[in-house]
């Protein structure tokens, strides 16, 4: 591992990945909502060794007035790594990666939240990163569309990030720590799987037209098995009983 | 809504589940038509009445409206006005002119202070989400004893029942004046046992409401207490 580049094997003889799944394969996916009693909804995401926690306050009146629209609320993320949440450890508070992260995501949640149902308002999306093992950012924009479901924010869809990636010239899906930092490429994407539609797709590294094609199928493929452990997560929290 | 609502029989939706074709049908609330179906666009129990499908939301924000009679809690006080705490994402505002006392330039505070509780009016909101308030009618007062319990919106229909009968019940079971504020606060003036009793057949209404009845806990709640007598 202490190559870099190039140096490193990632997948072994037989085709399978150093963790042993198949190229296609994603890594086990749970989720609850509900996890935190203050806020007006929120939920956990495991994704592999991530654990990613989201709370939404609001809608409330946007503070300060300068950043109110008259028309619609703005929806205001903010993405944290813990300290504790890596390795090494990280330094407490923002940075550049968890600004873009941050926008991006709000950015994403804002073309599926109704926003014109709320003029001059503000809807808080706060996602903690409290375990991280490559696709943090995918993992959160999945917990923040439970929290908003939660919450009871009216929504078009909820929104699934997935990603998938190149090593040794290979597609594959869902990159864990060592592919992610060793590989080819990767493409984190934010797919509405009712829809079909993306709101977000970001893309390190390089991919051929048919290898782009080749990961947003398994893209789409791994959103549709991860909405639906999203839909029986809200329904566990709710149809049992425990509302 | 009245207390007529078999949850069990609910199905429970997501946002951008697809719920049904829009033939012949209207999109009520938490629905959007896309297309030929219906989109439900908030999590909670679908519902069709009248020819309308609507989702009811498990949780939602209290989204004023004119004439809604609110439970308010009194958060700033200036010169001439009250800020009003209404349990929505704004605050509503309560010129002088609108309260019930003659009330001096500068004199507010002698009337309300912060964290008084008040009952009164929704007079307007305008699009930008302002929202003026009114305690310039009947019954309208400032509530000096009691207790508010915090009820979430989308469950006072159901607490109220068809014609307040089912709201009657409960003040009647409990001995108490119970007023119901559209903004999610419920106001209860009784003896300390009639307080603890509403409480819990509120809170009984909200854990339970979407699986049975609010009649069916009233009668439970009732029948238990004439075993007790």
């Amino acid at each position: 591992m202490m190559g870099g580049y190039g140096d490193v094997k990632l997948l072994k003889d037989d085709g399978s990945r150093l963790d042993g799944r198949k190229v296609d394969e994603m890594r086990p996916v749970s989720i609850q909502a509900g996890v935190l009693p203050a806020a007006d909804g929120s939920a956990m995401v495991t994704h592999g060794l991530n654990v990613a926690v989201a709370a939404v306050y609001g809608p409330m009146e946007a503070h300060p007035r300068k950043i109110q629209r008259q028309d619609r609320a703005v929806i205001d993320v903010r993405y944290n790594m813990a300290p504790f949440s890596t390795s090494d450890r990280i330094r407490p508070g923002f940075n550049r990666r968890s600004r873009e992260i941050s926008k991006v995501t709000a950015e994403s949640l804002e073309s599926v939240v109704l926003v014109e149902r709320y003029p001059r308002s503000k809807i808080r999306v706060e996602i903690e990163i409290l375990a991280a093992e490559a696709g943090t950012r995918c993992a959160g924009i999945t917990a923040a569309s439970v929290a908003l479901a939660d919450a009871g924010i009216p929504m078009r869809d909820m929104i699934v990030g997935v990603a998938s990636g190149k090593i040794e010239d290979t597609v594959v899906l869902d990159l864990d720590k060592a592919e992610d930092n060793y590989g080819q490429a990767d493409l984190p994407v934010g797919i509405l799987p009712n829809t079909g539609e993306i709101a977000f797709l970001q893309m390190d590294g390089d991919l051929s037209p048919e290898e782009y094609e080749l990961a947003m199928e398994y893209n789409f493929k791994a959103a549709n098995e991860i909405h639906e452990i999203m839909v029986e997560a809200l329904q566990r929290r709710y149809d049992g009983g425990e509302a | 809504m009245s207390q007529g609502q078999a949850g069990a029989e609910q199905r429970l939706v997501t946002p951008g589940m697809a719920v049904g074709s829009s033939a012949g049908k209207r999109a009520g609330s938490g629905i959007i038509a896309k297309e030929n179906d219906f989109i439900a666009t908030q999590l909670g129990w679908l519902r069709e009445r009248n020819n309308t499908v609507s989702v009811d939301p498990i949780n939602a924000a209290y989204m004023p409206r004119s004439g809604d009679l609110v439970v308010a809690v009194v958060a700033e006080v200036r010169n001439n006005l009250w800020f009003m705490d209404i349990n929505g994402s704004f605050q509503g505002l309560l010129p002088m002119s609108l309260a019930p006392w003659k009330v001096e330039f500068g004199a507010a505070r002698q009337h309300m202070d912060v964290g008084n509780v008040v009952l009164a009016r929704v007079q307007e909101v305008d699009e930008c989400h302002n929202v003026v308030l009114t305690m310039k009618g009947v019954g309208l007062r400032r509530l000096n004893q009691g207790a508010v319990e915090p009820v979430p919106v989308q469950h006072i229909d159901r607490l109220r029942g068809e014609n307040n009968a089912l709201l009657q019940r409960l003040r009647d079971v409990c001995d108490a004046r119970i007023m119901v504020g559209e903004n999610g606060r419920v106001w209860i003036d009784a003896s300390l046992d009639g307080i603890a009793l509403a409480r819990k057949t509120i809170r009984r209404l909200v854990a339970e409401g979407h699986m049975t009845t609010f009649d069916s806990i009233l009668s439970d709640i009732e029948s238990n207490k004439k075993g007790d007598a």
